[in-house]
């Protein structure tokens, strides 16, 4: 398994939580997440988040494999979450 | 290090550890947008208190700092996150950890504690660069004083008054456990600042036999200077 990279520019999801709020609806950070690759199971604000790029990365912090992409494209907002084995978001 | 208050015609209560994002929109349509911890409790009805750190080349930071006057409008979105907050209902004990401007965010934690009269037993461990760079210096100490559970240590890290006795170091591992011993194994745990102490931190504390499940941490990124 191999550990997440982190540098001084990594963030908790908690600093996406308006832009996840904006796309689902509701507070995304208190949602509980699997990660498609090593099954580590975490609240989405305990993700890695990335944001100095075109777009938000979130990783998981156990494997760094990448969860959720969120990039913002001429054609409107594009998600990518094969990385992602579940969201259970409570009601 | 500016402290704002913004008054909000639709305000809602938050919960302490939220924040609020920050839209800034120029004539030609181009907007930024920044996230801002809320210092404030949410007995403070109608306004929030942000505090803000100028950042060098920041596109909101210097807005507010250089531009801003009281009395302009901000389009703002919030309150947002319900995972690094802390209300009286979860209990304690509480070991708060604050690097530099990370403090902002548990100072919203203490002044809900102070407002409500709880008597959760709590630590706070500030790191700072130097004894000017405390924010809310003479109110966490007034609060201290107040001897009802809350004890506030500082580690200055680069400059120290003369006759300082207490920690002159970086967050380490044999600080974390002097500071934390009163509070017991598994106290509930706060951490936020510059991501390299927020790590620092939480994995030292996680060393110290804390368990993982009771530390939540929020990055702030780079360290502003």
């Amino acid at each position: 398994m191999k550990e997440p990279t982190t540098d001084d520019r990594t963030l908790d999801a908690n600093a996406v939580a308006g832009m996840l709020e904006e796309l689902f609806g509701v507070d995304m950070t208190v949602a509980d997440s699997k990660c498609a690759a090593c099954g580590r199971e975490g609240e989405v604000g305990t993700l890695l988040a990335y944001t100095m790029a075109p777009g938000v990365v979130l990783r998981c912090p156990a494997c760094s494999t990448v969860m959720l992409r969120m990039v913002e494209t001429p054609r409107g907002m594009l998600v990518e979450a094969r990385g992602l084995a579940y969201v259970r978001i409570a009601r | 290090m500016r402290s704002y208050t913004l008054g909000l015609p639709s305000w809602t209560p938050h919960r302490p550890g939220q924040h609020y994002d920050l839209r800034l929109t120029a004539a030609d349509g181009y907007s930024v947008q920044r996230s801002y911890s809320i210092a404030s409790g949410p007995e403070k009805e109608g306004a929030i208190e942000v505090t803000v750190e100028r950042v060098v080349d920041g596109e909101v930071s210097p807005f507010l700092h250089d531009v801003a006057v009281v009395g302009d409008r901000i389009e703002v979105r919030g309150p947002i996150g319900g995972y690094f907050v802390w209300e009286t209902t979860l209990g304690g004990p509480l070991l708060l950890v604050a690097g530099g401007s990370g403090i902002v965010p548990l100072m919203a934690m203490i002044r809900h504690r102070a407002a409500t009269a709880s008597r959760v037993p709590t630590r706070l461990l500030y790191s700072s660069r130097a004894p000017d760079d405390i924010i809310y210096a003479n109110e966490l100490r007034d609060l201290a004083a107040r001897a009802d559970g809350l004890e506030v240590i500082h580690t200055l890290t680069r400059s120290q008054p003369a006759g300082w006795t207490g920690y002159a170091r970086r967050i380490d591992d044999a600080m974390l456990a002097d500071v934390r011993r009163a509070l017991g194994d598994a106290p509930l745990v706060y951490i936020c600042g510059p991501t390299p102490l927020v790590e620092g931190a939480a994995n030292g504390l996680v060393r110290i036999g804390v368990p993982a499940q009771r530390i939540r941490t929020e990055r702030f990124g780079p360290s502003g200077k």
